[in-house]
């Protein structure tokens, strides 16, 4: 199942917590070769982390970290404007955008595109759920093919580098008629992305009204 | 959607905080709300807030340092995406009787926050609340959703600005559509046009020309465009 955790919220779901920066550890610095800082734990963790970001987490049938990706505010400090400006001459700052980084499949899924379609479902519902207009984040040229067979392509604002080392940012456009897309490719009906939303962002039991 | 844009308008003229308040007292008239109010507190821990509550209110609930149990402050600090509040935790015997005195207050049963991550950890947040049953107020903030994302960020916006824009970003970059919009403008393409080709209402082509307006801080459409221009924030 998929669950939409802020930073200070993944105490209560220490499994979940220590599997993705592990499994981010495992994608992005041992097969990804990225300059990223893996700690003594075996952890991938960046200064992002601690701007308690909201991470988007698929949750295995045994309780585990399947896959992830991270979402910041663009009207806060993000990776895009901080580190890839280079890649467009358009400063993202923008209320109804946010960044997402950090797109992660653990290695020991078996099904690692089913869950990176999940993720994408997942992403999607939140922007659609909250009124934003874009996701933007930076991706390197393997997936292009991922985003491309999901249905689900990035407007491409920059690019660097060529062939399989380019790199690029884009924009995710939030569009309530990609969901039904994405969740077939996910194999999963849309109420129950629906539900994923509801269950982390909707009403408690407990009534407000005094 | 012509609401918006009034506001918008209206809020782009301001120079000072008496004039954001009064701007606030406006925007509960026009969305027929109770009460609202925008609070921010920038890197430095300076504080600001403009509102719509009681002064008697007000007063208490800065003696008796209530944002230390107000669920809507204690739950949203370290958020951003906007929430209803009865998704917040109202259930400590603190907050209870909080809720209690704040009903008392004229505090509506209803409320709805977005919270504001700005610039060199500058936090805000836009709060609006209401007496209404659950359907209704479930219907009144989907259907402006986007319309309270953009005021927000439009009031914080000016209240940075007023208070002196030490710790804004230095570019305030125009959002991919405004930029769309502004560009196609330059072109001498017909408002109609325009909203064709972006696949988009006129109404919503509006919303996004005042907000490159108000971004841009200037006077009027084509001035914007002048602007966009000069600062090559537009290619034509």
């Amino acid at each position: 199942m998929i669950r939409y955790l802020y930073a200070d919220q993944l105490g209560a779901y220490p499994k979940l917590h220590t599997g993705m920066l592990e499994d981010r550890a495992a994608q992005f610095h041992d097969r990804l070769k990225w300059d990223v800082t893996v700690d003594a734990n075996g952890y991938e963790r960046d200064q992002y982390d601690a701007l308690n970001p909201l991470y988007v987490i698929w949750e295995t049938p045994a309780g585990g970290h399947g896959g992830s990706m991270r979402f910041l505010p663009s009207t806060g400090r993000t990776m895009l404007n901080d580190f890839f400006s280079h890649l467009s001459d358009r400063v993202i700052f923008d209320e109804r955008i946010w960044e997402t980084t950090r797109f992660c499949v653990s290695p020991a899924a078996p099904d690692g595109a089913r869950i990176a379609a999940l993720l994408m479902l997942a992403g999607a519902q939140l922007g659609v759920g909250h009124g934003l207009t874009h996701a933007a984040g930076v991706f390197d040229a393997r997936m292009i093919r991922i985003y491309r067979k999901l249905g689900w392509c990035p407007k491409v604002l920059g690019t660097q580098g060529r062939g399989q080392d380019a790199i690029s940012a884009g924009l995710w456009t939030f569009d309530p008629d990609h969901l039904a897309r994405l969740a077939a490719k996910a194999g999963v009906s849309t109420e129950a992305a629906a539900h994923w939303y509801a269950r982390a962002f909707g009403h408690k039991q407990a009534q407000f009204a005094a | 959607m012509n609401r918006l844009v009034d506001m918008q308008e209206m809020l782009s003229q301001a120079t000072t905080l008496d004039e954001v308040q009064d701007f606030i007292i406006d925007l509960r008239a026009t969305y027929d709300l109770e009460h609202l109010v925008y609070h921010s507190v920038n890197s430095t821990g300076g504080q600001y807030a403009a509102l719509t509550y009681d002064s008697d209110w007000v007063a208490r609930y800065i003696c008796e340092d209530y944002a230390r149990i107000d669920p809507v402050v204690q739950g949203c600090y370290r958020l951003f995406h906007p929430i209803d509040w009865k998704a917040l935790d109202w259930t400590s015997k603190a907050t209870r009787a909080f809720l209690g005195e704040a009903a008392d207050a004229g505090v509506g049963n209803q409320g709805f926050s977005v919270p504001i991550r700005g610039p060199s950890g500058q936090f805000a947040l836009f709060s609006i609340n209401h007496k209404c049953n659950d359907d209704t107020w479930a219907r009144y903030t989907g259907e402006r959703a986007s319309d309270l994302l953009l005021i927000s960020h439009y009031l914080n916006e000016k209240a940075l600005q007023i208070e002196g824009a030490s710790t804004r970003a230095p570019t305030r970059s125009l959002s991919p559509r405004e930029k769309d919009t502004l560009t196609l403008l330059a072109t001498g393409a017909s408002r109609a046009n325009i909203a064709e080709t972006l696949q988009i209402s006129e109404s919503t082509l509006r919303v996004y020309i005042e907000g490159a307006r108000l971004k841009l801080g200037a006077s009027n459409t084509t001035h914007a465009v002048a602007v966009a221009l000069s600062h090559g924030l537009i290619v034509v």
